[in-house]
């Protein structure tokens, strides 16, 4: 029996309200049947290796994150692109019109990707030693 | 058994998850922006999430399936991560504390009008098909041999916009470094 | 409506997540069984009900092989106090393990575990775009970490939460370009026609080699276990993310850890190494009978219990990496490489086409 597309996806959502009621009911769970002890000052405090906290307790970072995320969603859009390409790939291979368009057009959108990733490279982008 | 199968026919079960997801949609779209209980930074940018996820809803809906996979991989999964950092990253603790000022709330109010004005002009113009021809289904294969067929110079544009992208952010954050 | 397929679904659903959940529960046992033996210990082997003594022989070797373990690990979460330290971010402390664990159970849906069994294919949700649903979901698994640290309102917690949402998102993207040639082989999405191609051709290990170890890599650091096990790293950070966190919502996180372990094992057994197929004996065709049906399920499930044991061996046989190692070897090395492994298959199949 096969179902069409749009119907395999009744099972996803249903598994997606199965998970968060999942999650829901064993936080609920937990909280009923945890007992519950003693508040203190000590143990109300964000552990810092047994010290007193000091100083803020959400810390500045390196910049080097925000430019991993950034650099990450450019790779991510390229992969993207990759999938339908990787899809189509055997069928345009088989037409002789296609052939080598499909081969060319990728490795020209790869080179000039690549032309980018050396880029962040000489620029130390990815360097993270100091 | 023939009525139990027809009591709710299979035709109308996408027709309700569209109101379902349109109005998830919109309701965290308004949270987003307007959220009466939190001014916090992360909590709109975690709605936001929700809201594009509902969005991948609808193209699921829409039998766009390759778009709904990299609405959520691409938008979901990578935009919203770097959102989450730039909050981080910034002293949210002002932000919680800015009024709202009369003048920018005028001015976003304009901007969003002019664009659903434009929007709903564009919608009246375009007259769709009560059935939608099927080839524009969101097959992988076919929105593959479009784009590497029809479309292979504006992917090829693509690649060189990708380029400068990285170009720049490089430029702007490795100031300082040689 | 289709009520039987609601109802079909709906038991499959509820049967693979009580299998995840077991296998989850049996492999903490058989991370701390195999790590006892790799350190010449013994191991949990006491733990047991008081009925388990009066069963003659059986009940003395489960005692002595921890059967009962994960059932006793379980209730001590579920009884822990319910701490709630006062300087967190409230909210987001109860949703982060909820995020954490949502995306776990989710990432199963698409895999076939088997072929068909009484007229039913195998898989929860049998989606032509498998493999993308599973990244989809794969990149929500970074929320549920980055908001654990941040809603911890605590130094440790935070930079983990920032280090490992890093870790996942670089690795992420080795992990998108290894499959690409796995694509161009096949030229299809869903994971039911990649292990039907499987079938006829053998498996895809031995055409895309390369494809296959950096995916092991990348699984290795989405999933956050050594040697890329960042985020935890007792020694820098405490214990990361989760250090504010106590009973069942630590829980949670372990849960999401081991459920996603488990499925990056079964999407490397279906992208890799044929899924629930074997190449002999007339096994790679879907089951005609009852039994060979369920022949399918349990190749499956022994392939996927080899790769947890190789996750489980590599985290006690390996030093963990620096976090400069660990990025260079992210976006310097498996990227290019992946990148070339890429233009590689692309231009084998161009020239044998």
């Amino acid at each position: 029996m096969e179902q069409s597309q749009l119907m395999q996806y009744l099972p996803v959502l249903m598994l997606i309200v199965v998970a968060i009621g999942f999650a829901a009911g064993t936080l609920t769970i937990s909280v009923f049947l945890g007992q519950s002890a003693k508040r203190t000052k000590a143990k109300d405090m964000a552990y810092e290796c047994g010290a007193n906290p000091i100083g803020e307790n959400t810390p500045r970072f390196s910049i080097k994150f925000h430019l991993v995320a950034m650099l990450f969603i450019l790779f991510d859009i390229e992969v993207v692109f990759l999938y339908p390409w990787a899809v189509v790939y055997r069928d345009m291979l088989a037409d002789h019109a296609t052939r080598n368009l499909i081969l060319g057009s990728m490795i020209s959108f790869m080179f000039i990707l690549f032309a980018g990733y050396l880029y962040a490279l000489k620029k130390k982008a990815f360097d993270w030693k100091n | 058994m023939d009525s139990l199968q027809n009591l709710i026919p299979e035709t109308m079960l996408p027709d309700m998850m569209f109101y379902v997801f349109a109005g998830l949609t919109l309701g965290f779209g308004i949270l987003v922006v307007a959220n009466p209980f939190s001014r916090n930074p992360v909590t709109s940018a975690m709605f936001l999430v929700l809201a594009v996820i509902s969005m991948a809803g609808l193209f699921v809906l829409l039998h766009a399936f390759f778009l709904a996979a990299v609405q959520v991989i691409v938008y979901a999964g990578a935009v919203m991560v770097l959102f989450l950092f730039v909050i981080m990253l910034l002293d949210i603790k002002d932000e919680q504390k800015r009024k709202i000022k009369k003048g920018f709330l005028l001015a976003g109010l304009l901007s969003v009008g002019t664009i659903a004005g434009l929007f709903i002009k564009g919608l009246h113009a375009t007259r769709l098909d009560a059935h939608p021809s099927p080839t524009t289904e969101g097959d992988t294969a076919l929105l593959g041999k479009l784009l590497f067929g029809q479309y292979v110079l504006p992917f090829e544009v693509v690649s060189v916009l990708l380029l400068v992208a990285m170009v720049g952010v490089i430029l702007l954050s490795k100031k300082d470094l040689k | 409506m289709d009520w039987n397929f609601i109802i079909f679904s709906a038991v499959k659903i509820a049967v693979v997540i009580g299998v995840v959940q077991g296998m989850v529960a049996y492999a903490v046992l058989a991370e701390r069984k195999i790590s006892a033996w790799i350190q010449d210990r013994v191991g949990p082997n006491r733990t047991a009900p008081p009925f388990a003594k009066h069963i003659p022989v059986l009940g003395r070797l489960l005692t002595r092989l921890g059967m009962f373990q994960p059932l006793a690990d379980g209730l001590k979460f579920m009884f822990k106090e319910d701490f709630t330290p006062a300087g967190v971010r409230k909210i987001y402390f109860f949703l982060a393990p909820a995020i954490a664990v949502i995306p776990a159970m989710l990432t199963v849906a698409v895999i076939p575990f088997g072929s068909v069994l009484g007229g039913q294919k195998m898989v929860i949700a049998d989606l032509n775009v498998g493999i993308l649903y599973t990244f989809g979901i794969v990149s929500l698994g970074v929320y549920g970490i980055v908001l654990a640290g941040y809603a911890a309102n605590s130094k440790f917690p935070f930079l983990g939460g920032i280090r490992s949402s890093a870790q996942m998102i670089s690795y992420e993207i080795s992990m998108g370009l290894s499959v690409i040639p796995v694509l161009l082989i096949v030229g299809n999405l869903n994971l039911g026609q990649i292990i039907g191609w499987q079938a006829q051709h053998g498996w895809l290990i031995l055409y895309a080699p390369l494809a296959f170890v950096i995916f092991l890599v990348a699984s290795f650091a989405e999933t956050n276990r050594l040697p890329f096990d960042l985020p935890e790293a007792e020694t820098e950070l405490v214990g990361g993310y989760h250090t504010e966190y106590g009973s069942m919502k630590f829980a949670l996180f372990f849960l999401g850890e081991y459920s996603n372990m488990i499925a990056s094992s079964g999407m490397m057994v279906t992208l890799f190494f044929g899924g629930w197929t074997l190449p002999f004996w007339g096994l790679d065709h879907p089951a005609a009978t009852l039994v060979s049906g369920i022949i399918h399920i349990l190749i499956f499930l022994v392939k996927m219990a080899a790769f947890i044991v190789l996750f489980i061996w590599v985290r006690w046989m390996f030093p963990r990496f620096r976090y400069d190692q660990l990025m260079d070897l992210g976006w310097r090395r498996f990227l290019p490489l992946a990148l070339v492994n890429i233009l590689i298959t692309a231009i084998i199949l161009w020239m044998r086409a």
